[in-house]
């Protein structure tokens, strides 16, 4: 691996973990729509200021994983969640918990960018003024300035969020969710739909993350998850329970030079998946 | 507090929303509450007579409804057995046989016949078919005017929705039917049409509902003499052209007994599209 | 067979241009033989016979704008109440469904025994241009509810995920997200509306009245461009000259309505194209 181009990457495999302190604990967390099971009983502790990245084959449940964490999965009449999510020892099912505040705190950046129909700086405003924020240019500015996006779009910030290019405007949407200040950041395969001089951008953003934000990760591309990941959970569909699993969770540098599972040996290996 | 104010914000808009949404629920309610109420007079004092008097003479305290429903009923039926092969013909033309660049304009001919008011039909069949009708049989007022200008206003009912229809499952099926050489007279008649029975039906009863409905039209051609007809050549009235016509004029009873006929409109086309969508759910539980 | 259905089809198909091309030239030819534009300026003058129409295109302008000050905000309200509330009130939203499909299946001349007894008897309003727009208002409502509605219902997907991942309420996103995206539709329905009331006889005979003096209010009777052609006709001998002309302005508001509404279509798909 090319030392420069990724100065990050100090040895094979990943920095070590910021700090080990669990931030989200997964208790029995089971989901099905309406009579399909999607996965059952997850334990996983996530833990702060890490980029715990999620990998496995399509279709065994990680975007449902992940979107049971900001109750976004509640989109889908049919969900049925069950078990426990603790976030700093509360749970995020409780019915006092404002439903608005918990995904201000727990972002998203889905795969797909995308941007609102407004116009760029709106992208970040509309959010921020629904929080009451104060400071509004302030912080619209520090978060595009922190995603590197604010030399791009300084002299376009009226112009319509959607005549950005791709990986522009992946980059704004994770603005937008980090101008909200959250503590968690779920990614949902950001860089699936952009080319490699915009995932590469995207990668060294989340390395710049690191730390500040707790980070979960979905993603497709093995070389991906070893090059930004300090821990990863490997998903894998039980063909004969039919259900999504965690097979293997640990450091990146042990999933990906010492899995012990022999799936998942397979499937770092190129073998399987 | 924040978080109150939040809750009432959206609480207010849901709320006004919903009462915005009933309002139309409630003009529903209205419509029949005060047709069937400005009606209730005349149903109190007359009742069967409405379909036992000697015959329409408002004046005279007679009301008998019955040649002005049968009026009703054979114009739009007429109309519909014209305006069904027209509907269906110019729909398979459009779908099938007009080359790219004039499958658009015609749709938009269509679209034009749909978007003319019924008082130019009524007022172009007046001037020019009433008179040509005149020469073959006097008077040219009649049933027949009626049925053909009726025609050309409720085909593009059967036009437009055929060709919402045609074009989902020809893109499942028509490929198909072309690869395994059939023609395309085949597929219209032997797979499309056959698919589709619940649709042609539901677009009918539809387009029977505006027929019976129209006013201004049938008004202008049909001669408007209170006679059940004994050829197409005989001019009639129909239930609506009947209540224009006298509105203006009635007074007490004679009022109610014009509401009456309207609630008997509203009621028969609520019936029919109470029908049209038994229809159709029948067909959506099929699939 | 194939033969016998392209002929069939055909043959539909050219009666059909063959009368239509036949009704509108008819129109035109004899209204332009004596058409002159003091014709647009001129009041009526014995019963419509001679003069022009000027009072009779204010009083439908007024009609129609009463019309749409009315069905603007209360048929977008409904449409996003339809499109957005379905989860949370599926009974009411069920409900409004069907009165909306009765509403548009309601002949114009039931509308306009309706319209006489609510607004001009009950409430007191007279054969009014409150009276008459407020009928076509309930009578073109469906129209542009399912116009509108069909609209907000093509939003991509992800416009209601995001705003719900960033916690924004259902007031912020309904306001600054939908109804932006909506405006369009508002605009196409609004047109479509109009050309729906603009056909309009039958329910504005007994609401708006027939009285072919300039209104100098909206309290004021006011007779619609509709309602002149048809007491030109069949009240009034010796009124075909006129009646043709003004089927003509009809015709041609009309075709103006229908281009403007594939304008705003066309001009509408190229910008969200780009967005």
């Amino acid at each position: 691996m090319n030392q420069n181009k990724y100065p990050w990457v100090k040895e094979l495999g990943c920095k070590p973990c910021c700090e080990l302190k669990p931030k989200i604990k997964i208790k029995n967390l089971s989901l099905s729509y309406g009579k399909r099971q999607i996965f059952e009983d997850i334990n996983l502790e996530i833990n702060t200021g890490c980029v715990t990245g999620i990998i496995g084959p399509s279709a065994c449940g990680k975007s449902s994983f992940i979107s049971c964490l900001n109750r976004m999965i509640e989109v889908v009449p049919s969900a049925k969640v069950s078990g426990d999510v603790l976030i700093d020892g509360k749970s995020i099912f409780d019915s006092r918990l404002d439903l608005n505040e918990l995904r201000k705190k727990v972002g998203i950046v889905f795969q797909e960018p995308t941007p609102l129909p407004l116009s760029i700086e709106s992208n970040i405003i509309l959010p921020l003024k629904e929080h009451k924020f104060d400071h509004i240019s302030e912080r619209v500015e520090k978060a595009l300035r922190d995603v590197g996006l604010w030399n791009e779009v300084k002299n376009i910030l009226k112009e319509p969020a959607n005549y950005l290019s791709g990986g522009q405007k992946q980059r704004l949407c994770m603005a937008r969710t980090i101008a909200l200040g959250p503590e968690i950041i779920l990614m949902d395969e950001p860089c699936s739909s952009l080319d490699p001089i915009s995932t590469d951008v995207v990668e060294k953003l989340i390395h710049d993350l690191k730390g500040k934000y707790t980070i979960i990760i979905i993603t497709h591309n093995l070389a991906q998850a070893r090059r930004v990941c300090d821990f990863v959970a490997t998903f894998w569909y039980d063909g004969e329970k039919e259900i999504g699993q965690i097979i293997e969770f640990g450091r990146c540098i042990d999933i990906f030079e010492n899995p012990k599972n022999k799936i998942v040996q397979d499937y770092v290996g190129g073998l399987k998946g | 507090m924040y978080q109150l104010t939040k809750k009432n914000k959206d609480f207010i808009l849901e709320s006004v929303l919903t009462i915005n949404g009933l309002f139309s629920a409630i003009a529903v309610g209205l419509i029949f509450i005060f047709v069937t109420r400005e009606s209730l007079p005349a149903i109190h004092l007359k009742g069967w007579a409405f379909f036992i008097d000697k015959s329409w003479y408002p004046l005279e305290g007679q009301f008998n409804v019955l040649p002005m429903i049968a009026g009703t009923i054979f114009v739009s039926l007429g109309a519909l057995i014209l305006a069904s092969p027209l509907g269906l013909f110019s729909a398979i033309f459009i779908s099938f046989y007009a080359h790219g660049s004039l499958a658009w304009p015609f749709r938009r001919v269509v679209e034009l016949y749909a978007g003319l008011p019924s008082v130019i039909f009524g007022f172009w069949g007046l001037m020019k078919l009433v008179p040509m009708l005149n020469e073959i049989r006097p008077p040219g007022q009649s049933l027949l005017a009626g049925i053909l200008i009726l025609a050309l206003m409720i085909f593009p009912i059967i036009t437009l929705n055929l060709m919402a229809n045609f074009r989902p499952s020809s893109k499942k099926y028509y490929r198909v039917a072309l690869s395994l050489g059939m023609r395309k007279s085949t597929y219209i008649w032997s797979i499309l049409l056959p698919s589709l029975k619940q649709q042609i039906v539901g677009a009918m009863i539809l387009a029977l509902g505006r027929a019976m409905g129209e006013t201004m039209a049938v008004l202008m051609v049909c001669g408007n003499i209170v006679k059940m007809p004994t050829s197409i050549f005989d001019p009639i009235r129909t239930l609506t052209a009947n209540i224009a016509l006298e509105m203006a004029y009635a007074m007490n009873e004679h009022r109610s007994a014009l509401f009456f006929t309207g609630l008997i409109l509203f009621l028969l086309i609520f019936v029919l599209i109470s029908v049209a969508d038994f229809w159709r759910r029948h067909e959506s539980w099929k699939e | 067979m194939e033969r016998m259905t392209k002929f069939l089809a055909w043959l539909s198909a050219g009666i059909l241009l063959l009368i239509l091309v036949l009704m509108v030239q008819d129109i035109f030819v004899n209204s332009l033989r004596h058409f002159d534009f003091s014709f647009l300026s001129q009041d009526p003058l014995s019963g419509g016979r001679k003069g022009g129409i000027f009072p009779i295109i204010i009083s439908t302008l007024l009609i129609l704008g009463v019309c749409m000050i009315v069905i603007v905000p209360m048929g977008l309200g409904t449409a996003l109440f339809l499109s957005e509330y379905s989860d949370e009130h599926p009974k009411v939203v069920h409900i409004v469904r069907k009165a909306l499909e009765i509403l548009s299946g309601v002949p114009s001349i039931v509308f306009g025994l309706f319209g006489n007894a609510l607004f001009c008897v009950f409430l007191g309003f007279g054969f009014s241009i409150w009276s008459g727009g407020l009928t076509l208002a309930i009578m073109s409502m469906p129209l542009f509810i399912r116009t509108v509605e069909e609209g907000i219902r093509t939003i991509p997907k992800n416009y209601r995920l995001v705003p719900l991942s960033l916690g924004l309420g259902r007031t912020t996103t309904i306001r600054s997200i939908i109804i932006p995206y909506a405006l369009p539709f508002v605009i196409v329905g609004g047109v479509l509306s109009i050309g729906r009331s603009l056909a309009e006889t039958a329910a504005l005979i007994f609401t708006s009245g027939y009285v072919d003096r300039m209104p100098e209010s909206l309290s004021d009777s006011g007779r619609a461009l509709s309602i002149h052609i048809y007491d030109l006709t069949m009240n009034v001998p010796g009124g075909d000259t006129n009646a043709y002309k003004t089927a003509m302005v009809l015709i041609v508001l009309i075709f103006i309505t229908n281009g403007l509404f594939t304008i705003v279509l066309k001009t509408w798909y190229k910008k969200r194209i780009i967005l």
